[in-house]
């Protein structure tokens, strides 16, 4: 949420200006927030697990970005396509090693994803990794004007990865056989292991991806500013926001309330104060417990038939 | 046919048996009072225990170390309120550090603004406290456990950067000029008293009638729902509780910083109480007490390395729940109560 | 046996994702009656008494308790009215004493207000209050029964003791989901003159049951359902002489004869 004196540069009516101003940077929010929470909900409603390092996954990326770049001197698309490969191997490596061992123990679960996602988050604040000196280039540099409001091509690019990973991901799990398992565990895993599909793979693959679409969020979005380790519980929060008012494990939901909280995130920045959007996210979530517990989309039965 | 039996006689021949020691099942009625070694039994490592704290201050001379004494009860009071809510309710509170910080800011709010002593101000703060948590928490009660664990995950860290970024309650510096205690011995040793009855009074708790009602809570929340309770009101009294033992905490650290910020919401006060109660030993209520006396004067030695003393944290307890999630006084107590043999099978 | 209702059920129908687990049910029990409900596996026999008890929400029809509408309200409500179930899978706390499991139920508000056990008054201990509601339900209190642990105890006295789970909160109704399963000939055998017992003490019962035979010895009138829809409802001997009935379990005439011999 930058600041914006360009009112003199363009030469529309003020009125048409601000909603312009509105719904495109609402648009492009909105997009960020959906391919942040994207993966979250992936994890979740495939195998029931909150993944509370979803964050520090985000911020390991665009660190290791950083480093493939500055370190080891490789080009910027190499880099991208190292670190998300890398994402899905740690992914599936989490799951393999560690939660594999706390599956089942609800409580354990929670603990051990928490413990772990700190864990890396601090392990970067500790080495230093803070402040302005960390960033990633934009893509393509440049901005253009969209109906008089000026935007940078990156936010376009959020845009534009933001429609892509969507559309691919309903391709994929309506067409592809184990996207189509996943859904299928999504719905219902016993069903799905007596049709013979290897919940703990399953699980695996899950995390895998949803550590590189969070991966991928964070290559998409870091441009934009910098690299701070607070990213990392920031984009948690803002992510299970909207996982739960989209409903915990619905992919639908989630990109509709991406929508809703980036929209009126947008609409108290430009219009309350900057800085509301933790405020925004917070009664989010509160009002969807108290109102409808399970979300816009999300699955009523689970929360009451269990018995 | 001669091989098939050789190979199925190639069995287990014999197996670990755990019974109760002879002296603990003597200890269970009223003949625990009959003699003096099963009086001891029993009360000896209470007694060990109080005396330790109790003497704890005296024994340590520096006066730095003396106040980490103090915050490792503040953080007992956490541990105590962590272990409760997990292992005897099914809840899992990821961010201590609200309790905390709800009763970090109530006392520092209620000293400075409205002029009250801290004899005053701590209890209110508690109890205001424990009410504010509660009530910021009832959302997520009548739902399954993952979603009280969000919630607490997020109140510390939203609230935290809410303060920061709105300027609120005294923004990034804090609320400044909290009053202190009046001598160093009471501030020493309130606190040490305040965590003796907590850690018996939620032992007492437990082993009420209404301590089965909250692990019914926790093991079979149907079957309390089929007999007519309402499981979001005990949940509630649990969290008030808990929160209320946080808040407590918050308070009493409000008055010996003499300051009140936004450190308070900070992720030690979450992280070292889950820790402690997995070292420690989950459900043993002592355990998680005992892990925050390794656990916090650790983490002052750390101070140095920075925030990397949280990785170690979360490391240790990520091993502690993965390889050996019993917990050092659960493993001790079995080792107490009972005893193994190996018998032929 | 009074005549008005004292639970009515008027159009239930509740249907998970895909599958109709209840399609349009509606019956009647008349208050101090046994009313049986029986049908093949997967008739919507434990979805109907989830709808009922509130752990389920139907998606449309109407729950009426003596003429209150009750439909959709939170279980611990609907216990605390008075009407209680058993569950089929029973899960008592296996660690502990079988008396110390119904100091829960023993806190409800209901129970609170209905007080001691014998006649009026206030609760008092509810150990003591647990105990006497042990020995009514058959816990031979000379031999010390309601002491063992939970876990020692044959499934007839666990049945017997999802039972008194329910008696504690002195229920007008206790829906019981297949008390008669599992349970040995001579179990049996003891069971039926409990269920005799607590319609004597003026409890309705209302009893999903796979076990004809027992079913048939006490109950007055029975329904059955088949996929989620009610097929007919009446007594014993006529239910079961209808075509379809016999069709829905087996299809085969001469089984069905054996299984029900009055």
């Amino acid at each position: 949420m930058e600041c914006r004196n360009t009112i003199q540069h363009s030469n529309v009516p003020l009125f048409y200006f601000f909603t312009m101003d509105i719904l495109i940077y609402g648009i492009v929010n909105s997009f960020s927030l959906a391919l942040m929470a994207i993966g979250f909900t992936l994890v979740y409603g495939i195998s029931r697990l909150p993944n509370f390092a979803h964050g520090a996954l985000y911020v390991i990326t665009g660190f290791g970005v950083w480093w493939f770049i500055h370190k080891l001197h490789l080009n910027y698309a190499l880099s991208i396509i190292l670190a998300l490969i890398l994402m899905g191997l740690i992914g599936a490596g989490v799951y393999r090693f560690v939660l594999i061992r706390v599956r089942g123990m609800a409580t354990s679960e929670i603990i051990a994803t928490y413990a772990l996602g700190l864990a890396i988050l601090e392990f970067l604040r500790w080495r230093g990794f803070k402040g302005m000196t960390y960033t990633l280039p934009v893509f393509i540099e440049g901005s253009i004007q969209i109906a008089g409001v000026p935007i940078d091509l990156q936010r376009i690019i959020v845009i534009g990865i933001g429609i892509v990973v969507i559309s691919f991901m309903w391709l994929f799990t309506h067409y592809n056989k184990i996207g189509l398992a996943l859904r299928g565990m999504a719905q219902d895993e016993h069903a799905a292991m007596m049709l013979g599909i290897d919940s703990d793979g399953m699980a695996i693959i899950a995390m895998a991806i949803g550590s590189i679409l969070a991966g991928l969020s964070a290559i998409v979005l870091l441009p934009l500013g910098n690299i701070v380790v607070e990213a990392g519980y920031n984009v948690l929060i803002l992510s299970i926001a909207v996982c739960i008012v989209g409903g915990l494990g619905s992919w639908g939901g989630a990109i509709l309330a991406a929508f809703m909280i980036g929209f009126v995130q947008i609409l108290t920045v430009r219009y309350i104060q900057s800085h509301f959007h933790m405020v925004v996210a917070l009664l989010a979530i509160i009002l969807t417990l108290i109102l409808r517990p399970s979300g816009l989309f999300g699955r009523q039965k689970e929360l009451e038939e269990r018995v | 046919m001669a091989e098939k039996y050789e190979k199925v006689t190639n069995t287990i021949e014999r197996r670990k048996e755990r019974l109760d020691r002879g002296i603990k099942v003597r200890t269970e009625g009223i003949y625990a009072i009959s003699s003096l070694e099963e009086v001891a039994y029993l009360v000896l490592p209470r007694l060990i225990l109080i005396m330790g704290l109790l003497l704890l201050p005296a024994v340590i001379p520096s006066l730095y170390w003396k106040r980490v004494i103090s915050i490792t009860c503040i953080y007992a009071l956490l541990a105590l309120g962590f272990d409760f809510l997990a292992n005897f309710v099914g809840l899992v509170s990821l961010g201590g550090a609200f309790y905390i910080g709800v009763g970090g800011y109530m006392a520092a709010i209620l000293n400075k603004y409205v002029g009250l002593s801290p004899i005053i101000t701590i209890p209110l703060a508690t109890f205001s406290g424990a009410i504010i948590c509660t009530l910021l928490l009832l959302p997520a009660l009548p739902l399954r456990g993952v979603y009280f664990a969000i919630v607490t995950l997020m109140y510390p860290l939203a609230i935290a950067r809410i303060i920061e970024a709105l300027n609120i309650l005294g923004g990034t510096d804090g609320i400044l000029g909290v009053a202190g205690f009046p001598t160093r011995w009471i501030e020493q040793y309130i606190i040490i008293l305040i965590v003796i009855f907590a850690l018996f009074g939620l032992r007492r708790l437990v082993n009420e009638d209404i301590g089965l009602v909250f692990r019914g809570v926790k093991d079979n929340d149907q079957a309390v729902r089929a007999s007519g309770l309402s499981i979001t009101l005990y949940k509630s009294i649990a969290v008030f509780i808990a929160s209320g033992l946080g808040s407590l905490g918050g308070a009493y650290l409000s008055h010996i910083y003499m300051w009140s910020g936004i450190s308070q919401f900070a992720l030690d006060f979450s992280i070292i109480p889950i820790a402690a109660t997995v070292i420690g030993g989950g459900g043993t209520l002592v355990g998680p007490l005992l892990g925050c006396f390794f656990l916090v004067p650790i983490s002052e030695f750390l101070r140095a390395f920075g925030t990397l003393r949280i990785v170690f944290y979360s490391l240790i307890l990520m091993a502690f729940i993965m390889f050996r999630s019993e917990g050092v006084m659960v493993y001790a107590q079995r080792k107490y109560h009972q005893f193994e043999r190996w018998v032929k099978v | 046996m009074k005549e008005e209702p004292i639970l009515q059920i008027l159009n239930a129908s509740k249907s998970f994702g895909g599958v109709q687990a209840l399609v349009d049910v509606s019956f009647e029990v008349k208050e101090g009656e046994v009313f049986g409900i029986i049908g093949p596996n997967g008739s919507g026999k434990t979805t109907l008494i989830n709808c009922i008890t509130g752990f389920v929400k139907m998606d449309s029809g109407k729950v009426l308790y003596r003429g209150k509408e009750i439909t959709n309200r939170p279980p611990n409500y609907i216990a605390n009215l008075g009407i209680t179930r058993t569950f089929q899978i029973m899960r008592p706390y296996y660690s502990l004493p079988a008396y110390k499991n119904l100091i829960i139920p023993l806190f409800s508000p209901r129970a609170r207000r209905k007080g001691g056990w014998r006649g009026g008054g206030k609760l008092g201990d509810r150990a003591t209050v647990s105990i006497d509601i042990l020995e009514e339900i058959g816990f031979e209190r000379d031999s010390f029964v309601p002491y063992k642990l939970a876990s020692s105890l044959p499934t007839g006295y666990l049945k017997r003791l999802e039972l008194a789970r329910c008696l504690a909160l002195k229920p007008d109704i206790i829906l019981c989901d297949e008390v008669f399963s599992g349970l040995s000939m001579s179990e049996i055998a003891s069971m039926v003159p409990l269920i005799e017992k607590l319609q004597m003490d003026g409890i309705t019962l209302v009893m999903i049951e796979h076990r004809l035979r027992e079913l048939f010895r006490v109950a007055n009138r029975v329904m059955v359902l088949n996929f989620g829809a009610k097929l007919t409802e009446g007594i014993p001997e006529e239910v079961m002489q209808d075509e379809r009935v016999k069709e829905a379990y087996l299809g085969s005439e001469k089984l069905l004869d054996y299984t029900f011999e009055a």
